[in-house]
C-alpha cells in the first residue's frame, strides 16, 4: 500500500509540475465553458431585419411590432421595392426579408386571407431556418389572437410546448456536452499520454522490474487523472446550475455515478491506447483524432444523431460519448431513473470491460 | 544449489518468431563478483539481461536468480534484483530528495529507512547543496551516479547494470566504477553489459557475447594470455575476426 501511494503521489508531482498538462487539466475546460456559456451561442438575438411593406395599414404595423418586440430582430430598415431585396442581403446587411402583400388588411377582412412573403439568408442554413421558424411562429400567435374574437371560422390552433427546456436555451445543450468532451479528454487523452511517456523516456521498464505488480503500476497512474476529472465534471455542473442556471432534475447521486462510470470508460480506453503504442506523438494523434473529433461530432453533442447517414450512425453507435451523453441529458434535464437509462448505462459497462480486456491481452502479448 | 553461485543459466534460448537472439547459452554468477556480460549491439546482451530481471520469459533453458526460479517465481526475484539501464535515469520533473523517496518506496522502504538512507546518500555524493533542485538541471554523470545509488538502495543481492556509462566523460566514469568496487565489496553482485572494453578490465570475469552465443567466458587476464593479447580491445578484435 505503501509502495502505491509513493507512486500516486509522484504521479500529481508530474502533473503540477508540468504546465502543459495543467493547461489541458484546467484551463481547457474553464475556457470552454465561457467560450460555450457566454460566446458561441445558436439561439438568435437582434437579428438584423428589413420590411417591404406595400400595405402599410394598421395590421402590418401590428405584426411589424409583434416582431420588432420579440427581441429576435432589429430593424435595419423599410426597403422601398423588390429590387432592394437582393441588394441588402448580398451587403448582409439583413438577415431577413418580410414583405406585405399590396392591401394586406382589405385582403384580410374581405376574403380571409393575406399573404407575407418570409425570405432567409441561408448561407448559413441554421440561422435561416431558426429565423423563419421565429417569424412563423409570431405570425401564427397573431393569427390565432385575431381568431380568438372571430369564432365564425372553423380552425385548428395547435399549442405548442418545449419540454424540458421550455425557453431553448443553448447553455442546456453545452453544459452536459462539455462534461462529455472534458471527461473524454483529461481521462482518455492524458491517460494515454502519461504512460506512452513513461515509456518512452525507458522508465516503463525499471518499474516493471520493480516489484511494483503493472495492474499496480497502472491504476497509480490513473488515480490522478480520474480524481481530476472528477473534479472537473462537478465543476462544470456547479458553474452550470449556479452561473448558467442548468437544472438538474434527477438524482445528483445516480448522475455522479454515472460520471464516475463514463471516466471508467474513458481511462480504459486511455489504457487501451497505451498498449498499442509507445510513443506521446502517436497517443496523441489517436486521441485528438480517433477520440476528441468524434466525439465532439458524432456524440450527438453538436449534430442530432438520427439525422446522419447511416453509415455515420454506425460510427457514432461505437462512440462511448453518444451513450453517455443520452444518459447525462435525460438525469439532467428530464429528471430520469435508472430504469430510463439502463440501456445506455450496459452499454458503457460494455465498453469498459471490453477495453481493459483488450489492454490485458495487448499486455501479455508484449510480455512474452 | 549450490550457495555459490548468485546466477545459474543453462541452456537458455529466446526466439521471436523465426530470429533467435540467445541461442542456447550457460554461464553461472559467483556471488560478490563483477561480472562483465560484453558483446556487440544486437549481440543478445539486452535480451538476456531482461530475463534474468524478469521482464521476458526464455523460450526454454533452466534460469535461476537467487536460487529462484525466473519461469515461476519472477516476482519474489524482482525483489531482490536492482536494475539500472543507460537510457533512463530517474525522473527528471522530480528533485533528487523525492527520487530517493519514490524508489525507496516502490522498494517497500519505511518511511524511517527511506530518511536515513536518503542522507547517507546525498552526503555520500556530496549533493547537499541540490538536494531540492530539479534532476534536469544536473549532469548526466551525476544522474548515472545516483541513479546507480538509488538502484542499489533497497540492498538487493545483484544489481543488473545495462550499460550504466554510456555518454559518460571518462573522469565520471572512473568515479562510477569506483562506486561500483564500493558495492561488490559490500557483498552485492554486480553484472554489467557494456561496450567500452577498457571497462572489461575492471570486471573480476567477462563472458562475450556474439551472434547469441557466449564466444569466450573467464578472467579478464587468463583470456588476453590465452589470445596472446595486450589488452581487450585487440582482444575483442581477435575474436571477432575468428569468427
Amino acid at each position: 500500500m505503501e509502495r502505491f501511494l509513493a507512486f500516486v503521489k509522484k504521479e500529481f508531482i508530474h502533473i503540477m509540475r508540468d504546465k502543459r498538462s495543467l493547461i489541458i487539466l484546467f484551463g481547457i475546460p474553464i475556457a470552454q465553458i465561457l467560450i460555450f456559456g457566454f460566446a458561441i451561442t445558436n439561439e438568435i438575438k437582434d437579428a438584423k431585419i428589413g420590411i417591404l411593406d406595400f400595405s402599410k395599414d394598421a395590421t402590418t404595423e401590428k405584426i411589424v411590432n409583434k416582431l420588432l418586440s420579440s427581441g429576435y430582430y432589429q430593424l435595419y430598415s423599410y426597403l422601398k421595392d423588390d429590387g432592394q431585396i437582393e441588394q441588402v442581403f448580398r451587403e448582409g446587411k439583413v438577415k431577413q426579408v418580410v414583405v406585405f402583400q399590396e392591401k394586406f388588411e382589405i385582403n384580410l377582412k374581405q376574403t380571409g386571407k393575406a399573404s407575407i412573403q418570409i425570405i432567409s439568408d441561408a448561407s448559413d442554413p441554421n440561422t435561416g431556418n431558426t429565423l423563419i421558424n421565429y417569424t412563423s411562429a409570431i405570425i401564427n400567435d397573431y393569427n390565432s389572437e385575431i381568431n380568438r374574437n372571430n369564432l365564425s371560422g372553423l380552425r385548428i390552433i395547435p399549442e405548442l410546448r418545449m419540454r424540458y427546456n421550455p425557453e431553448l436555451k443553448g447553455v442546456y445543450l453545452f453544459i452536459p456536452g462539455l462534461i462529455v468532451i472534458i471527461l473524454m479528454l483529461v481521462s482518455a487523452m492524458m491517460t494515454s499520454i502519461s504512460i506512452t511517456k513513461e515509456k518512452e523516456l525507458g522508465s516503463m521498464e525499471i518499474l516493471l522490474v520493480s516489484p511494483l505488480k503493472p495492474i499496480i503500476v497502472i491504476i497509480a497512474k490513473v488515480i490522478p487523472y480520474s480524481l481530476l476529472s472528477f473534479v472537473n465534471a462537478v465543476s462544470i455542473l456547479l458553474l452550470g446550475k449556479f452561473v448558467f442556471e442548468v437544472p438538474v432534475h434527477g438524482s445528483y447521486f445516480l448522475l455522479l455515478g454515472e460520471v464516475i462510470l463514463f471516466i471508467t470508460t474513458a481511462l480504459s480506453f486511455g489504457i487501451f491506447i497505451s498498449t498499442k503504442t509507445s510513443s506521446q506523438q502517436v497517443a496523441l494523434m489517436i486521441s485528438l483524432v480517433g477520440l476528441m473529433l468524434p466525439t465532439i461530432l458524432l456524440s450527438g453533442f453538436i449534430f442530432p444523431v438520427e439525422n446522419m447517414p447511416i453509415p455515420l450512425q454506425v460510427i457514432a453507435n461505437i462512440m462511448p460519448a453518444r451513450w453517455f451523453l443520452i444518459i447525462i441529458r435525460d438525469i439532467m434535464l428530464k429528471g430520469s431513473d435508472i430504469t430510463f437509462i439502463w440501456k445506455e448505462t450496459l452499454v458503457l459497462f460494455g465498453f469498459t470491460a471490453l477495453f481493459i480486456g483488450l489492454s490485458i491481452k495487448n499486455f501479455k502479448v508484449r510480455l512474452t | 544449489m549450490d550457495e555459490k553461485w548468485i546466477v545459474e543459466v543453462e541452456g537458455m534460448t529466446k526466439k521471436f518468431g523465426d530470429f533467435t537472439a540467445v541461442d542456447s547459452i550457460s554461464f553461472r554468477v559467483k556471488k560478490g563478483e563483477i561480472f562483465g556480460f560484453l558483446g556487440a549491439n544486437g549481440a543478445g546482451k539486452t535480451t538476456a539481461i531482461k530475463i534474468l530481471c524478469g521482464l521476458s520469459r526464455p523460450t526454454s533453458g533452466k534460469v535461476t536468480v537467487d536460487g529462484l526460479n525466473v519461469y515461476t517465481q519472477a516476482e519474489k526475484i524482482k525483489e531482490k534484483i536492482g536494475y539500472m539501464s543507460q537510457k533512463f535515469s530517474l525522473y527528471d520533473d522530480l528533485n533528487i530528495e523525492e527520487n530517493i523517496r519514490l524508489f525507496g518506496g516502490i522498494y517497500g522502504l519505511s518511511n524511517k529507512e527511506i530518511k536515513e538512507k536518503s542522507e547517507i546518500l546525498i552526503n555520500k555524493l556530496g549533493l547537499q547543496d541540490v538536494r531540492k533542485e530539479l534532476l534536469k538541471s544536473l549532469p548526466l554523470g551525476w544522474k548515472q551516479k545516483l541513479a546507480f545509488s538509488v538502484a542499489i538502495i533497497h540492498d538487493p543481492s545483484i544489481v543488473f547494470l545495462d550499460e550504466p556509462t554510456g555518454g559518460v566523460d571518462p573522469i565520471t566514469r572512473r568515479q562510477f566504477w569506483e562506486m561500483i568496487y564500493e558495492a561488490s565489496s559490500k557483498g552485492v553482485t554486480i553484472f554489467v553489459t557494456t561496450h567500452y572494453m577498457d571497462e572489461a578490465e575492471y570486471c573480476s570475469r567477462i563472458s562475450m557475447m556474439v551472434d547469441g552465443r557466449i564466444a569466450a567466458m573467464g578472467k579478464p587476464s587468463e583470456l588476453k594470455k590465452e589470445l596472446g593479447v595486450r589488452n581487450m580491445d585487440e582482444f575483442f578484435v581477435k575474436l571477432a575476426r575468428s569468427k
